[in-house]
This record gives structure tokens, sequence and C-alpha cells, in this order.
């Protein structure tokens, strides 16, 4: 039997695993990916398009954080586009097309170029523990990874079932073997479970697409890119289509509702419903006569398209009619069925915000099988267990994501204190300080802490520094000086004559003023380079509302500072309802902040709580 | 930190109420009241004046300066003469202020205890009183909310979840089959709350209820006395205000100042049996509206009557004509004015005790509420004129709206956004 020695032990090497895998290297743990094949890794086995909004934010911040998704997907990108770019900024998001090929190809070679990590392959079947501490996982051949830190980013494998219509299977992905042995181990963890499902389409042939007429949508011709890194394109760039269901689809689909698996009552999942499959569409908004599909090409090399918009479970026959009632589908070709696939889900209630489970020291959990949906979901938790694991097998203090610093920490709380109820997806409307979490500045609110951390690379840090400096002199620069509206007015900007005196920065705020508007008084901008220019302008926008935010901000942070311990005694905690000392026992918040967040929870069993935590912690430093 | 303010004394009519000024601007809220300069620290004598430089009363100010306070912050306590009219007057003036506002339920303390002020068995002692607190102002919101208020703020939930869904439908799915422009239906929703704010804040409703205060009502048989009774407790102080037929003419209603209590008396008709369609419709009407008074007067004909209805236990049952009763000493007398004196004393102790835990506050409260929504929405709709550039701003301006609006509409989560939003649009590709 084979030995091996780690601190990190990474298991599946989709968008989590191999986020965690690089976050836990980057630190300088020691670090084994363990997956079945190299052709797992990276592989995106929903639509071939990385970002968009909320989720392009949470790829920026795994990138400012030095993390590899924005890097690869830029490498990848076919088709770049900015949603939202007539919008404010702070709702703008990246989202790009991505080669799957390419994406795999870029996601491995970075594997292997990565310092400290260790690609191992093989199959999962137990994971070591010793008392309530995770130790290292066993392979099938019997070969032993210890490490101090385990992670466990297997997706849908956990009783997953795959259903065309009413045939049905066992199985991860289409094709994947689930990995019984482990999921055993897992559900005798005695953790609580819940049951989602999700739905793909079919994959179509694009050489039998009739894409003569069909309405184009082309990329951004000034690309934006996921990466602070990035500066120019790298893969060739193509359009995709759109066409539309109309009343013969419906029909055909209406016809058939009990042969598909969701309607025949095969399915228990609960689905998302920003994601619902065609014949969710058709039966809750029968009012519709038409639904609009994007034709995404999967790649440069890739004949497959990604019909984006009808996910289904309907049997093959009915597949392949209703497709070929579509305008421009009226030949094509069906390369793989729609499916669609239920899975057991970890209530991610059972973990804290570092992601590690309460129950088991040291195991973490992160993506899909924590009840989120989507790439960057998953590739954003994978950051965050990677790098906690990595600073726990230093003895390190572990980083904290908050909800008033990133996507990151709103989806981590989110998930840790709610639970989910569908599969959870990123909205900006999720976070509360959407003005100030920005995809622009994602590197300006989360590097400085990665940098102090140790995970940003020599390369980005000298970027990032370069960057701050600039941002830094011409801001100071704009509130250097103060100018009269008599003043502004002369230099031909306009505003109310009320005799305020107002900052360049101030001024700046204003929707129609541009910096180039403040040359004329303030000469020493004249220098400032363009993407500088553009910061600074965004940033002045919001500057308002930042500040007006700014209490809660600081009084959530002021909560979130005051930890709770683990081994935290409510049962003897005089004056607090038993109901609500239930509740604390089960969800053991790790902070005042979550505290406050539990249901029933009231002003009075705040501030007992607050001077229970006082009392402990002054009673620990004297 | 914010500067809050609130009653620290029991509410209610007393010698001297207490209303304590906590945060970094308590010295410049009370100096704002004040045309005299206040001592940094220690007591004075002041007279306090509105912004409009009415004057509010004359009270003693103790000026505290953190850390050394009750907060541990900078501390004001204005001392006035203990009226709720008084009391009332000098909280709306300190409303009024700028980043001044009413103190959350147990937020004295729990800054007292931020600063270290305070120890452990001090907050589990303050605890129950919070909790208390807290549950007053929740029956108090519900009692508030229950008439017309209740309905306006259901609506006003309503149309929030729909505009602020629609900023978000748009701005979180781009791309997706969702209308570009939702600036008028978006409009429309807040012009509509907006204008239902403006009224309620400008205080039609509100004041109305303010001023009309509790609702007494005297019960009994047709000639029992009670409209002579009720002339004996208007005429006392000649405070009547108003006086007119209800909507019906079975039930008269009379404002006034009862030991400092707005009061309304209600002289319901007479209630008996009847066959007379007519008036037997008045006298449900008179019972229902008997029913939802804060307080009843049974008037008994004779010694060992039973009451109309049954009282509940806050309710005031007494003999009538206690000139014909001289031995009674629960019987009152409109004509001779017998007993007059201790029924009065009677119901307000009872008033009052009950707005010991309602009133000022919570009414406060939900006025600043509705202003802070007010300014929102207004901004709101300014910044949606530039259309879905600054739909952001917008979305924004609602959400600081409805958290505004907790207290009124209940807590808007982004659940009930999406909600929405699935409802409304076939999304997902």
């Amino acid at each position: 039997m084979k030995h091996f020695d780690f601190d990190v032990v990474v298991i599946g090497a989709g968008h989590a695993g191999t986020e965690a895998a690089h976050a836990s290297a980057r630190m300088g743990a020691r670090t084994a990916l363990v997956t079945l094949s190299e052709t797992d890794i990276g592989v995106m086995s929903c639509n071939p398009a990385i970002g968009g909004l909320g989720k392009g934010h949470l790829v920026r911040e795994i990138d400012a954080m030095d993390g590899v998704m924005g890097r690869v997907a830029d490498l990848a990108g076919i088709q770049f586009r900015l949603l939202n770019r007539r919008k404010g900024p702070a709702v703008q998001g990246p989202r790009a097309q991505a080669d799957r090929a390419i994406y795999r190809r870029e996601m491995l070679a970075a594997t292997h170029a990565q310092e400290n990590l260790e690609l191992v392959f093989g199959e999962v079947v137990d994971i070591q523990t010793d008392g309530d501490k995770a130790t290292g996982v066993v392979l099938a051949d019997g070969s032993l990874i210890s490490s101090n830190s385990v992670i466990l980013t297997s997706g849908t494998f956990l009783r997953g079932i795959v259903h065309i219509g009413d045939v049905s299977h066992p199985g991860g992905r289409m094709g994947d073997r689930p990995s019984v042995k482990l999921a055993e181990r897992i559900q005798d963890m005695g953790l609580e479970l819940g049951r989602l499902k999700t739905g793909t389409p079919p994959r179509l042939d694009g050489r039998t697409i009739n894409w003569d007429g069909l309405e184009r949508q082309d990329g951004d011709e000034d690309p934006t890119f996921f990466s602070f890194l990035s500066n120019r394109v790298s893969a060739p760039q193509i359009s995709c289509a759109i066409t539309h269901t109309n009343e013969n689809t419906h029909e055909i689909i209406r016809k058939n509702l009990k042969r598909s698996a969701m309607y025949g009552g095969h399915i228990d999942g609960v689905g998302p419903r920003y994601c619902p499959s065609i014949e969710d569409k058709i039966v809750r908004f029968s009012e519709k006569t038409s639904h609009q599909i994007f034709l995404e090409p999967e790649g440069v090399d890739d004949h497959t398209v990604y019909p984006n918009g009808i996910s289904t479970s309907l049997p093959k026959d009915v597949q392949e009619d209703y497709v070929r009632s579509i305008r421009g589908l009226e030949k094509a070709e069906i390369l793989q069925l729609g499916y669609a696939i239920e899975y057991d889900y970890v209530d991610p209630r059972s973990l804290n915000s570092q992601l590690m489970l309460k129950s088991m020291k040291n195991l973490y959990l992160a993506g899909q099988i924590n009840g989120t949906t989507g790439y960057e979901e998953a590739a954003a938790q994978g950051l965050v267990a990677g790098l906690n694991a990595a600073l726990s097998s230093r003895g390190e203090d572990v980083i904290h994501f908050s909800r008033s610093n990133s996507y990151i920490g709103v989806m981590i709380d989110d998930l840790t204190t709610r639970g989910v109820a569908e599969p959870y997806r990123m909205f900006t409307s999720r976070a509360e300080f959407r003005l100030s979490l920005r995809a622009d500045n994602a590197d300006q609110r989360l590097t400085a802490l990665g940098m102090e951390i140790g995970c940003v690379g020599e390369v980005r840090k000298k970027i990032f520094n370069t960057k701050m400096d600039a941002l830094n002199s011409t801001t100071s620069v704009l509130n250097s000086r103060e100018f009269t509206p008599k003043q502004l007015k002369e230099a031909g900007i306009n505003v109310n004559q009320d005799g305020n005196k107002r900052t360049g920065m101030a001024v700046l705020a204003f929707p129609d003023v541009n910096f180039s508007d403040l040359e004329g008084l303030l000469p020493e901008l004249s220098d400032v380079d363009v993407e500088t220019q553009n910061q600074v302008e965004r940033d002045a926008l919001y500057a308002n509302y930042i500040a007006r935010q700014q209490s809660d901000v600081d009084a959530l942070r002021k909560e979130e500072n005051l930890k709770i311990p683990t081994d935290f005694c409510y049962e003897e905690f005089e004056g607090l309802s038993n109901e609500l000392k239930q509740k604390l026992i089960r969800h053991r918040p790790e902070n005042l902040a979550q505290a406050g967040r539990i249901e029933g929870m009231t002003p009075a069993a705040m501030a007992l709580l607050f001077a229970r935590l006082r009392k402990e912690k002054r009673a620990k430093s004297a | 930190m914010d500067t809050i303010f609130a009653l620290a004394s029991a509410p209610g009519k007393a010698g001297v109420s207490v209303i304590r000024i906590s945060g970094h601007g308590a010295h410049e809220s009370a100096q704002s009241l004040s045309v005299n300069p206040l001592p940094v620290r220690g007591m004075s004598l002041r007279i306090l004046r509105d912004s409009a430089g009415d004057r509010l009363d004359e009270a003693l100010v103790l000026t505290f300066q953190g850390p050394a306070s009750f907060t541990g912050e900078d501390v004001v306590e204005l001392h006035v003469h203990g009226s709720v009219a008084v009391v009332n007057s000098v909280m709306a003036a300190l409303a009024d202020l700028p980043d001044v506002r009413l103190a959350e339920p147990g937020e004295f303390t729990r800054r007292a205890l931020e600063n270290g002020k305070m120890d452990l068995a001090q907050v589990e002692g303050l605890a129950d009183l919070i909790d208390a607190e807290t549950e007053a102002q929740r029956r108090q919101a519900q009692t508030v909310l229950k008439g017309e208020l209740g309905q306006l703020a259901e609506r006003w939930r309503r149309d929030l979840i729909r505009a602020a869904s629609l900023l978000e439908a748009v701005i979180d799915f781009a791309d997706e089959e969702v209308p570009t422009d939702v600036t008028p239906e978006v409009n429309e929703l807040l012009d509509a709350v907006t204008r239902d704010l403006s009224r309620q804040i400008s205080g039609v409703r509100i004041a109305e209820r303010i001023r009309t205060g509790f609702e007494v009502a005297i019960i009994g048989k047709p000639n029992v006395g009670k409209s002579t009774l009720l002339n004996a407790l208007a005429g006392r102080d000649a405070a009547i205000t108003s006086e007119y037929a209800g909507t019906t003419r079975d039930v008269i209603e009379v404002r006034m100042d009862l030991a400092g209590l707005p009061v309304t008396l209600l002289d319901t008709a007479g209630i008996r049996e009847t066959d007379d369609v007519v008036e037997s419709m008045g006298i449900a009407l008179a019972r229902k509206r008997a029913d939802a008074a804060d307080l009843r007067v049974f008037l008994l004909e004779h010694p060992g009557d039973a009451p109309e209805f049954e009282p509940n236990e806050q309710d005031i049952v007494v003999l009538a004509k206690g000139d014909l009763h001289p031995t009674s000493d629960t019987s009152v007398s409109g004509k001779s004015g017998k007993g007059v004196d201790q029924l009065v004393s009677q119901v307000s102790e009872r008033l009052l005790n009950r707005s010991a835990s309602a009133g000022i506050a919570t009414r406060e409260r939900h006025k600043e509420a509705m202003t802070r929504a007010h300014q929102a929405l207004i901004e709101a709709h300014r910044v949606l004129e530039y259309g879905e550039d600054h739909y952001d701003i917008g979305a924004e301006e609602i959400r600081t709206a409805i958290r505004a609006l907790e207290s009124l509409v209940g807590r808007i989560d982004v659940e009930n956004l999406l909600d929405e939003i699935f409802a409304s649009f076939c999304l997902g590709k």
C-alpha cells in the first residue's frame, strides 16, 4: 500500500476543485488534486459560458485573489460581452462564451504549471478520520493520502440520477460513473441532506443548423476581460445566434408532457426557478407563444451547439420533434439528448463560513454539493475552502469574506446561515452593498487582503500596486482643491449656484460630468491614463451612496468581529427562550452578525448574547 | 454612531418626564432646542423651543460628557413636565433634526454595553424590560395597523415589492425576455406610495389619530343618564373640541382633554331589544363601536342589574343617577356631579396604564420611518428620469425606502423580490 503525505487534498477537479487546489497551492500548502482522469479537469458540463450578472462579479473576485478561473476563461473566450453595458457600472457583469476544449486545455496547463500542486489520478473511496477530524483519503487501489485538510468537491454525485423521459440511470454528469462508496461514506456521516434537480438541453450538430436568416449576436468590439491581468483576446472570436420556439413547438411539448420525467412524476428534487425546463416555461407561462433560444457554439473547432433555453427531460423522439419545429433547426441533428439530473446536496448550514463541516474538523465542502449551481459559484467556494484549508495547515487564522466586501461573502453567508431551497445562484440583487461591490473594483476590495494572507503572486502584486498608486494620486489631486459654483461654471460645468464649494471628486459624482471636464481646473490631471480616469469616474459616481452605507457596513463589521466560540454554552444561558436556545444550538452562529439573522432573534436576546460574549472575552484577556 | 433619543422615563402623565439623547450629536441637538447656551457638563434650566421658535416647555437640562455618562457617549437629559402633550412635542422637535433618530428598543443599553458601562447582571435585568418594550411596540404597531393605515401598509408592501422587482428583473436578467424600459410602471407604483406617505406624514390621518386619542364608550339603557353624564364630563373643564352626530344618528362623539389625555367619549345609542329594523341596525353599530373603544363605562339603572353585555377586565361598571342612590359609593350622577371626579380619575388611570406601553414612541417611529421612506422614493423617482442608466441607483433608493418602512410593512427580503420576478416573467435560458 502506497502512502502519500500532503497538507491539503482536494477531491474532484471540476470548477470548485481546481480553484480550491490552486488557492491552496498558491498559499504554499503542498496540495494534491485527486480526480479519475486528466480529461475531468475544467469540464464545463452545462452551457459553454462563464460569467454574467453576479456571476461575473464572482469571477472578478476570484481573480482579485489571484485565482485561476478568470485567466483561463479569458484564454478560452470566443465571445466577450459586458452585460448591462448601458446601465450603471455597479450592475455590469462580464460574460464570455468559452471554447470547451481550450478551457480544459488551459486549465490543465495552469494546473501543471502551479507550484506545490500535484495531480493524483484515482477514485477516492473513503475519507480517513480521527475522532471528529478528517486526516486524509483512501483511493480505490488502497493507497492512502494523509493530509491536514480534505476538500470535497464532488458535484452531483450523491445519489445522482439522470432522467431522459421515463428512462433513468444513476450517474453524476452524463457519462460519469458515480462514486458509490464515497457517497455511502458521506451519507454515513449523518449530515442533513436535501434533493435538487437541474437540467440541460439537447446538444445540436451546428453543421445541420440553418444559420441563414437567424438573428446574430456578436461580442463587444471592445472586450471586457475577467482577469485584471488580461489585456487581449486569445482565441478566435465567434457569434451566437438567436431563434425562438413557436406555437407548434409548444403544442408538441404540451401533447407529450406526461412523458417528461418532470411532469410524469419521476422527479422529486426542486429545480431552479431561473433556469426552468422548456416544459416548465410552457406550463407556467401558457399565454406566451414564443420563447427565445440562444444558439451557442461550444468551441471554434467543435461543431457542437448548445441551444440555451430549451433544457428538457422529455424522451428522445419528442426532443427530436420539438427541436425540428424551431426555425433554423428544421434539420438539426441531436448529438447528445437533453436530460434532467437529480442529486442530493448537503445542507450548507452544516458548514461554517470557511466551508468546513461543523461536525468534522478539516473536512471542507465546496461547489454543487452545497446546493449551489453554476461554475462561478462553485469556483468561488473552492477558493474559500482552498485558502482556509491552507491557512489551517499552517495553523494560521482563517480568512473571512464579509457581505460588506464581496459577493463571495454574500454567497457564503447566504448559504451557511439561510440554507437553500432551490439551487443557489448569484444575483446582484442579493448584495445589499451592491453599489460598492462592483466587478470593476474587485481588486481594490480584495487584492490587498490576498497579499496579506499570501495567495497573490509577484506579477499581480506589481500590477496592483501600480494601479493603486495611480488611483490614489489622482484621487488626492481631485480632493486637493475646492471650487465655487462660479469657478465651475467658468470651466463649463453647471452645478447648483448654491454657493457651496465642491471638491473635484464631488464634481465628478455628477452624472453629466466627465473626467476631462475637470482638466481645465486641475491641470495636473492631464497626464492621467484613460484606465485610471475611468476607474476614478466610477468610484466618484457612487461615492455619496457608499458614504451613506458606511454606518451599516461599520455596524455589520462590528457584529462580525464579535466571535462566538464554537463551544459556547447556550444550555446554561439564562434569559433566552427555549425555542431560541434550540435554534442557536442547531445553527451555532460564528459571530453576533450571524446570530442576528436567525429567525426569531429579539433585541433583548441580542443584548444578552452581546453582554455574555463581552464578559467571556474580558475574562479571557484578564 | 448615530445620535439617538427616546423617552427614558415611564410614558404617560407624571410629575417629570425624562427624554434622553445620546451620541456625538447629543449636545448639538439639545442646543438647537434652546436659545441660551448649554454647559458642556452639568445642570441648567432652559426654555425649549421648536424650530419655528414656539415654546415647548421649560426644562431642567442635564448634560454629560462621554465617557462619563449612562451610555458612555455624550448624553443630554431633558427633564420636562410630565404631560403627554409636552413630551410628544419635544420628541417631535428632536425627530425633525437632521442626523438624529428615535432609539431602537434596547439601543441605549446596547451602547452602554458596547462602551463597557454595564455588567452582565445589569444587562440581564434590562433584557426583560427591552422585551416588554419591544412586545408593547409590536402590539401597538398592530393596533395602529389594523385600521386604514394597515390597509395602506399592505398596499405599500405590494407596490414596493413590485417596483423593486421590476428594476431588479431588468438588472439581473439582462439578455432575457424582460421589458427593457420599466420606468413608467415603476414610477406609477412609486408615485402611489409617495402620495400615501406624504398624506400620512403631513398628518391628515395620523395626527387625527393622535388628536383623537383614546375612545371611551358610555353604555347603558336609554334614558339612564348617559348624555347628562357626558355633558357633565365635558363641561367640567369645558374642553369640548367638537361635537357632531356620527354618521348615523346613534353615536355621538365628544372629544375632550381628560386629565391631560386626549379622549373621545362615545355616547352610544341605548342598547335594548327591539323589533324596529332601523333602530336595531343603529344598536348593532353602537355595539360595534363600543366593542372597538379602548374602554367602556357601563351605567346601570338599578343596583344588581346586569350590564348590557359582558364587560372586560378594564371596563368600569357604575350605578347611574347617583343622586337617587345617596348611600352607594360606586354611583355617579351627571346631574349632581356626584362621583364624576372619581370616574374621571378611574378612567384616566386605566388609560394611562395602557399608554405606558404604547403611544408616542411608536407613532413618532412610524412618522420618522415614513419620512425617510418618502425622501428615498422621491429621490428614486428623480434618478429614474435618467432611464436604465441609473436603475442601480434607483433600486438602491427603493431599498432604502423599504428598509425604512420595515416597521410598517414588515421585512422585504430579496427572496420576496425573486418570487415576484419569477412569477411575472418567464426567465431562464
